[in-house]
C-alpha cells in the first residue's frame, strides 16, 4: 500500500482552493466528513445551551426566569437541535471519515452530492436557530410537533417545518451516497460479510433513512398546508383527525431513534474488539440482529401512542412487537460482553466511553421493556420516566458511542494521540454527572411528574434539584472534549504509529495516520 | 480532483451546493414571511426559485459534459443506477405518507366521526365517503372517474410505451426515431397536465370541489397536485434529455442520463395507477 501512495503522492496537495472555498466547494470525503463533526459540535453546544435553560428552570419549584411559553421553546428547540443538528450530524461526520477508508473505497460515490448533504444543514440550523427572533419565538410544540399544537403556532412553527425539510433532504441525499459507496465501491475482495460492523450497521441505517425521511417530509407538509392552505388533515371538523399526525410522525419517529443508536451500535463493535484483543463475538449474529431491528423498527410506531385510544388488539400487537426488539438488541449487548470475555483487556478512553455505552445503554433498554408494557405505559407516558428512558439510550447511548469513536479515531484522522489522562477525566465526570442527571427522573416519572412543564410540586423539589446541578456538571465536563480536540488538530500530543492501537484490526489502520488527503486511489486487496 | 491515471472518478471542488443551499434558504425564509402576511417574501420565494433554477441546470449540465467527455467509467454508472433506484424509493415513501392519509381517513376517521357516540355531538353528519367531515356544510360533487381521469390514465400509460420505443431506438442507435418517441412522449405528458388544469378548473368552478372541501378535498388535490408536480418535473427533465439526443448525446450502450429519466418517468405512470384507482375509482 506505501508503493501506492507514493505513486500517487501528489493527490497529497493542491487540486483544491485554499481558506474558506476549500471548505465552501470541497468534494472530499474527508473535509466533509470534519465540516459534519464540527457543525455537530458546535449544534451539540447549542443545544446543551438550551438544556442548561430547562434545567435552571427546574432547579426550584416556581416561575424563576422564563414565561411558561419561552420554557416550551426550550424544550422543543434543545430535541429538535440536538436530534437533527448534533446526533444526526456527528454519526453522517463519522461515515465520511471511516467508510471509504475502511472498505478500501478512494471517496464517496457521489462526491459532488456529498458536499450538497452537508451544506444543507447550516441551513436548516439557520432556520431553527433563527425561529427564537421571530414574532412569538420559536416553535413550543415539543420536538414531536403533534397537531393541532403545531397547527396553531406562529411562523417559528413554519421555519420549523422548512428546517425539517432541508435538513431531511440533507439525510436523504447522505443515506443515498452512503449506501452506493458501500453497495459499489468495495475493494476487490472486501465481500458485504467481511465489511467492518460499522459499514454494516451503516448501512442499515442508510436504508432506514431513506425510508422514512420522506415521510416525515410528508407529515410536515400536511402540517403546512393545514395551518395555510386550509386542507383537513389533522381537523377532525374536516373528517380529518389529530391522531393521524401521530401516527404519520411515529412512523418516521421510532425507525428515527434507531437511525440514532445503529452506528453508534457500530462504533462500539469497532472499539470492543480492539481493546479486548480479540475478535467480535458473532459477528454474523451482529448484522442479522442489526437487520432484525431495522426491519422491527416499523411495525411498533404506536407504543408512541397508548395513551390517545387504540384498539385492544392493536395495543397488544404493538406491545408484543416492541419486547420482540429487545431480543436482537440482547443478542447485541451479549456479544460486546462475549468479546471481552477472556480478553487481554486494556480500558482507553475509547474503551471506557464503549464499557460505559454498554452499562447505561442497557438499562435504558430495560426501561423501554417497561415502558413497552401498555398498562404501565398509560401511567407513564408523558413523566419523566420517559424522560429518562430516552436520555439513557441517547446520552449514554448514541453520544457516548459518538465519544468513544471520537477518541478511537482522532489519532488515525489528525495523527497525533489525544491527551489521555483528561479523556479518563472526560469519561468519568460524563459518566458520573450523566447519572446525577437522569437517574432521579426515574423517580420523579414513576411518582407522576409531567415532562414539558415548567413549575411542579413541591415533593418534587429534591429530586429536580439534583437533576439541575448533574446537568450543570455534565454540560461543564463538556468542554474538556473540546479541549483535547482542539490540542489535537493543533498537533499538540505525541506522534503516532500507522496502527495506532495495538489490537487494531482493518484498512483504515494500514494508512499513514494522518491519511493523505487521497487515500486508496488505487483499491486495496483484500484477502 | 481528475486524475487521468487513477482509476476511480472524483469530482473537482464546487460552487453548484452551495448555491443551491443558499437558493434554499431564500426560498424557505421567503415562504414563511410570506405564509404569515409579510407579502414581500413572495419575492424572496421567487428569487430562492430562480437560484435553483439556476444551479439545477449548472450542475446538470456539469454533469453531461462530464459523462459525454468519458470521465465516466463502468463503476460510476453503476453508482448512478443504485443512486437513482434509492431516490425513487424515497419518493416512494414519500407518496406512501399522503396514501396513508387517505386510507387512514377513508378507513377510520371519517367513519368514527359518524358512529354512534358522535351521532350526538353531529346528528346529521353521514359518514360515506366522499366526505367532507361534520364541521364543513358546504355540499360538493365529487370526481369522476370515468372522464378525463380514465383518458389521462390512457395517456401516461401510452407514454409510459413510447418512452420505450425511444430507448430501443437509442439501442439500435436509431437517432431519428429515438427523437420521434421523445417528442410524443413529452407530448402525452403536457396534454396529461393540460387535461389536470381543466380537471382542476372545472373541480373548483362547477363541482364546488376545492382544496378545502374537507378530507376529500385535501386529499384528492394533495395527491393528484404532488403527483402533478411530479408529471412536470418529469416532462422538464424528458426535455432537457430530448434536447441532450438532439445534440447528439448518449450511445448504446452508455446512456444512463436516458434510463434514469425513463425510470422516473415509470415511476410518475405507476403512482398515477395508485391514484386512479384509490382516490377516482373506488
Ligand atoms: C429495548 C429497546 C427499546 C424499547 C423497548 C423502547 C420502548 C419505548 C417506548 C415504549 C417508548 C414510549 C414511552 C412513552 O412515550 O410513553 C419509548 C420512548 C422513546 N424512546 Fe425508546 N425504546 C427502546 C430503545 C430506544 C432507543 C435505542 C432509543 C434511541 C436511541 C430510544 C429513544 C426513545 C425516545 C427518543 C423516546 C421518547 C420520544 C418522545 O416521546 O419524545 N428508545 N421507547
Ligand atoms: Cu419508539
Amino acid at each position: 500500500m506505501e508503493a501506492a501512495h507514493a505513486h500517487h503522492g501528489h493527490g497529497d496537495h493542491a487540486h483544491h482552493p485554499y481558506g474558506i472555498m476549500r471548505w465552501i466547494t470541497t468534494t472530499n470525503h474527508k473535509d466533509i466528513g470534519t465540516l459534519y463533526l464540527v457543525f455537530s459540535l458546535t449544534m451539540f453546544f447549542i443545544g446543551g445551551l438550551l438544556a442548561m435553560g430547562i434545567r435552571l428552570e427546574l432547579l426550584e419549584p416556581g416561575m424563576q426566569f422564563w414565561r411558561p411559553e419561552f420554557f416550551n421553546q426550550l424544550t422543543s428547540m434543545h430535541g429538535l437541535i440536538m436530534v437533527f443538528g448534533a446526533i444526526m450530524p456527528a454519526f453522517v461526520g463519522f461515515a465520511n471519515w471511516q467508510v471509504p477508508m475502511m472498505i478500501g473505497a478512494p471517496d464517496m460515490a457521489f462526491a459532488r452530492m456529498n458536499n450538497w448533504s452537508f451544506w444543507l444543514l447550516p441551513v436548516g440550523a439557520t432556520l431553527l436557530v433563527a425561529s427564537f427572533f421571530v414574532p412569538g419565538g420559536a416553535t413550543a410544540a415539543g420536538w414531536t410537533i403533534y397537531a393541532p399544537l403545531s397547527t396553531q403556532m406562529g411562523p417559528g412553527m413554519d421555519l420549523a417545518i422548512f428546517a425539517l425539510h432541508i435538513m431531511g433532504a440533507s439525510s436523504i441525499m447522505g443515506s443515498i451516497n452512503i449506501i452506493t459507496t458501500i453497495l459499489n465501491m468495495r475493494a476487490p475482495g472486501m465481500t458485504l460479510m467481511k465489511m467492518p460492523l460499522f459499514v454494516w450497521t451503516w448501512l442499515i441505517t442508510a436504508y432506514l433513512l431513506i425510508a422514512v425521511m420522506p415521510v416525515l417530509a410528508g407529515a410536515v407538509t400536511m402540517l403546512l398546508t393545514d395551518r395555510h392552505f386550509g386542507t383537513n388533515f389533522f381537523n377532525a371538523a374536516g373528517g380529518g383527525d389529530p391522531v393521524l399526525f401521530q401516527h404519520v410522525f411515529w412512523f418516521f419517529g421510532h425507525p428515527e431513534v434507531y437511525i440514532m443508536i445503529l452506528p453508534g451500535f457500530g462504533i462500539v463493535s469497532q472499539v470492543v474488539p480492539t481493546f479486548s484483543r480479540k475478535p467480535l463475538f458473532g459477528y454474523s449474529s451482529m448484522v442479522y440482529a442489526t437487520a432484525s431491528i431495522a426491519i422491527l423498527s416499523f411495525i411498533v410506531w404506536a407504543h408512541h401512542m397508548f395513551t390517545v385510544g387504540m384498539p385492544a388488539v392493536a395495543q397488544l400487537f404493538f406491545m408484543y412487537a416492541t419486547m420482540l426488539i429487545a431480543v436482537p438488541t440482547g443478542v447485541k449487548v451479549f456479544n460486546w460482553i462475549a468479546t471481552m470475555w477472556k480478553g487481554s483487556l486494556t480500558f482507553e478512553t475509547p474503551m471506557l466511553f464503549a464499557c460505559g455505552f454498554i452499562f447505561v445503554f442497557s438499562m435504558g433498554g430495560f426501561t423501554g421493556l417497561v415502558l413497552a408494557i401498555t398498562p404501565v405505559d398509560i401511567q407513564l407516558q408523558d413523566t419523566y420516566y420517559v424522560v429518562a428512558h430516552f436520555h439513557y439510550v441517547l446520552v449514554a447511548g448514541s453520544l457516548f458511542a459518538l465519544f468513544a469513536g471520537v477518541y478511537f479515531w482522532i489519532p488515525k484522522w489528525t495523527g497525533h494521540m489525544y491527551d489521555e489522562l483528561l479523556g479518563k477525566w472526560h469519561f468519568w465526570l460524563s459518566m458520573i454527572f450523566f447519572n446525577i442527571t437522569f437517574f432521579p427522573m426515574h423517580f420523579t416519572g414513576l411518582a407522576g411528574l409531567p415532562r414539558r412543564v415548567p413549575d411542579y410540586n413541591m415533593q418534587f423539589a429534591d429530586f429536580n434539584f439534583i437533576s439541575s446541578i448533574g446537568s450543570f456538571g455534565f454540560g461543564l465536563s463538556q468542554l474538556i472534549l473540546v479541549y483535547v480536540v482542539v490540542k489535537c488538530i493543533r498537533g499538540a500530543g505525541e506522534k503516532v504509529s500507522d496502527k495506532v492501537w495495538e489490537g487494531a484490526h482493518g484498512l483504515e489502520w494500514t494508512l499513514p495516520s494522518p491519511p493523505p488527503y487521497h487515500t486508496f486511489e488505487t483499491p486495496p486487496v483484500v484477502k | 480532483m481528475l486524475n487521468p491515471s487513477a482509476r476511480y472518478f472524483i469530482p473537482d471542488p464546487s460552487t453548484w451546493p452551495i448555491t443551491g443551499s443558499i437558493a434554499l434558504l431564500c426560498m424557505a425564509s421567503g415562504a414563511a414571511s410570506w405564509f404569515n402576511g409579510w407579502s414581500p417574501g413572495k419575492f424572496i420565494l421567487f428569487l430562492g426559485v430562480a437560484i435553483l433554477a439556476y444551479m439545477i441546470v449548472g450542475w446538470f449540465h456539469t454533469v453531461a459534459h462530464e459523462s459525454e467527455s468519458g470521465q465516466y467509467n463502468k463503476q460510476v454508472d453503476v453508482s448512478f443506477r443504485w443512486g437513482m433506484s434509492w431516490f425513487i424509493f424515497s419518493e416512494v415513501m414519500f407518496f406512501a405518507a399522503f396514501f396513508g392519509a387517505l386510507f387512514y381517513m377513508r378507513v377510520l376517521s371519517v367513519p368514527w366521526l359518524g358512529d354512534l357516540e358522535h351521532k350526538l355531538l353531529w346528528p346529521d353528519f353521514n359518514a360515506t365517503w366522499p366526505a367532507t367531515g361534520p364541521g364543513i356544510k358546504d355540499p360538493f360533487t365529487p370526481m369522476g372517474a370515468w372522464g378525463i381521469p380514465a383518458f389521462n390514465t390512457l395517456l401516461l400509460l401510452s407514454s409510459g410505451v413510447t418512452v420505450t420505443l425511444a430507448h430501443w431506438a437509442l439501442i439500435r442507435n436509431d437517432r431519428n426515431k429515438l427523437i420521434a418517441w421523445m417528442f410524443a412522449t413529452i407530448g402525452l405528458g403536457l396534454l396529461f397536465l393540460a387535461c389536470q388544469i381543466y380537471e382542476y378548473g372545472h373541480a373548483y368552478s362547477e363541482l364546488n370541489l376545492k382544496l378545502t372541501t374537507g378530507a376529500y378535498g385535501s386529499t384528492f388535490f394533495m395527491l393528484t397536485g404532488f403527483h402533478g408536480f411530479h408529471v412536470t418535473i418529469g416532462c422538464i427533465m424528458l426535455t432537457s434529455i430530448l434536447f441532450r439526443c438532439v445534440a447528439g448525446h448518449f450511445k448504446p450502450d452508455h446512456h444512463f442520463g436516458f434510463e434514469g429519466v425513463a425510470w422516473y418517468w415509470h415511476f410518475v405512470d405507476v403512482v398515477w395507477l395508485g391514484l386512479f384507482i384509490f382516490v377516482y375509482w373506488i
